[in-house]
């Protein structure tokens, strides 16, 4: 029987809960990295194994942790399991290191973007948001982080190097931090085009590159956001998240700050299909293993009230693509319920009755292993989530 | 030998208890216990002092001999008690949470 692992990062530490297909009683090992905000991790599809984390902290810094035993063990890549420290076992401290490109052949000329004040200000490094495993070669990962920027390993998370063309392509002076910061949050590696890189930014928008990650283009048209002075900009909208179904990779959908959208065209034009949803604000969209046209939010009240309306926790779901939305809400709170629910803690699994799962501010990861219809808490108290990721093992 | 005392969340990350022990060659000075511990620790590299600027994490402190010495030049000489290893050089985290 399949098995389902979720990889939830959290405020102070990283979980792993794994449970037989059925998908009724989860094991939960953590915290590991206890005390260390975990942004995000995310395993290898071709090496289900091997796990990517971002370790990450305001008093020190970024670390990167891989592990190559489905999360039992973890090192800092560049040190072989088991080993410590000490001449001739040290781990080197260069998986930790994101240096942005300032080289005038690819680093050159973009070296500041637009500041809350509307000032210039320089990128600064600040953590990894977002680990994104290569779909074929377990050695390649990309890791979007904040300030606003894209990086690439490809030893294993040993070394980073700066995909500079994207912070590099011209509109980087307009880019500016939304509320959560500058942040390079998503990444959609295109299951179908070779060399096809989605990423989304708050707040500068969408970007595509069909040309593994080398040069970029804007893939705004079609969002319309108030609160920059031209609704309609080039680049400066705040995107919380994008996802596609690995089916249909022209395919996508997108929660922005307000407003529910999708692209039938890899992101050339976007249509509002907020549709009949009580409010279009939020973090999370994710779709469906197996139905392309099967997706799913979390309504959050407002830009200024990070809860759910009425206190009531709902997932809604369209099975037309959008427009079109009912409320789940059988196993979830329906009474006194303020949490929220970050951007990257959706995910799905990939068993026949797809499984839903999602992770609140409060804690609770709730599981559904039925496509949304019913859920469960599949744990109550941890801390606060950033991210879940599934994993559908054999 | 110098001792340093590193906070919680750097020892778990060393994967060591207690206090660091470190020969250092030459002068000591904040700089050169930090040269030596990143040398025998490089998991530490960015962690109290930022990969690119090598400047001092903007939430860490160094103390000794009750002196809050974050301020003072990195390649100032350590107090003669942290040089002969009666006291420690204490790399702190600013108190932060509710």
């Amino acid at each position: 029987m399949s098995t389902v692992r979720l990889l939830v990062g959290t405020r102070k530490g990283a979980f792993v809960l794994t449970s037989d297909g059925k998908r009724e009683k989860w094991d939960v090992s953590g915290p590991h990295f206890a005390g260390w905000e975990l942004y995000h991790l995310k395993g290898s599809p071709p090496d289900p194994k091997r796990i990517y984390a971002s370790q990450t902290s305001g008093w020190f810094g970024q670390i990167i942790q891989r592990s190559d035993d489905g999360g039992k063990t973890w090192f800092q890549p560049g040190t072989p399991p088991g080993e410590t420290t000490g001449p001739g076992g040290a781990p080197r401290g260069e998986s930790n290191k994101f240096v942005y490109d300032t080289s005038a052949e690819t680093g050159a000329p973009l070296t500041t973007h637009q500041f809350y004040d509307g000032s210039q200000h320089p990128w600064e490094f600040k953590r990894v948001w977002h680990l994104e495993p290569s779909l074929n070669d377990p050695d390649t990962v990309y890791a979007g982080v904040e300030d606003a920027a894209l990086f690439r390993s490809t030893n294993g998370g040993r070394t980073w190097e700066e995909l500079s063309g994207l912070r590099g392509h011209g509109t980087g002076p307009k880019w500016q931090p939304g509320a959560g910061g500058m942040c390079l949050h998503s990444i959609l590696l295109d299951p179908k085009t070779a060399g096809r890189i989605f990423i989304a930014i708050s707040a500068a928008g969408a970007f595509r590159s069909d040309d593994a990650g080398k040069t970029w283009k804007p893939i705004n048209k079609g969002l319309k956001s108030q609160y920059i002075p031209d609704p309609e900009a080039e680049v400066g909208h705040c995107v919380h998240h994008i996802t596609q179904p690995r089916s249909q990779p022209e395919l996508l959908y997108m929660q922005k700050h307000w407003d529910v959208m999708r692209s039938d065209n890899a992101g050339e034009s976007w249509t509002e299909v907020s549709g009949n949803l009580p409010t279009d604000f939020g973090f999370v969209i994710d779709v469906h293993a197996h139905e392309p046209e099967t997706i799913y939010v979390v309504p959050i009240k407002s830009d200024g009230e990070h809860f759910p309306l009425e206190g009531k926790l709902r997932v809604y779901r369209s099975k037309t693509g959008g427009n079109e939305w009912e409320e789940l809400t059988r196993g979830l709170p329906q009474s006194d319920c303020y949490v929220n629910v970050l951007r990257d803690a959706m995910s799905v699994d990939s068993l026949d009755k797809c499984g839903v799962y999602f992770g609140t501010t409060g804690g609770q990861v709730y599981g559904s292993a039925d496509a949304g219809d019913t859920w469960k808490p599949i744990v109550r108290d941890l801390p606060a989530v950033l991210s879940v990721e599934a994993q559908t093992l054999p | 030998m110098i001792r340093v005392v590193l906070p919680p969340h750097l020892r778990g990350l060393a994967r060591i208890k207690g206090e660091v022990t470190l020969d250092v060659q030459g002068t000591v000075t904040v700089l050169s216990v930090l040269d030596a511990l990143e040398a025998t620790y490089p998991m530490l590299e960015g962690t109290i002092r930022d990969h690119s600027t090598r400047q001092r994490r903007p939430f860490l402190r160094f103390f000794a001999c009750a002196e809050d010495l974050s301020h003072e030049p990195l390649d100032a000489p350590l107090p003669e008690a942290v040089v002969n290893g009666k006291e420690p050089l204490l790399i702190v985290g600013a108190i932060a949470g509710g």
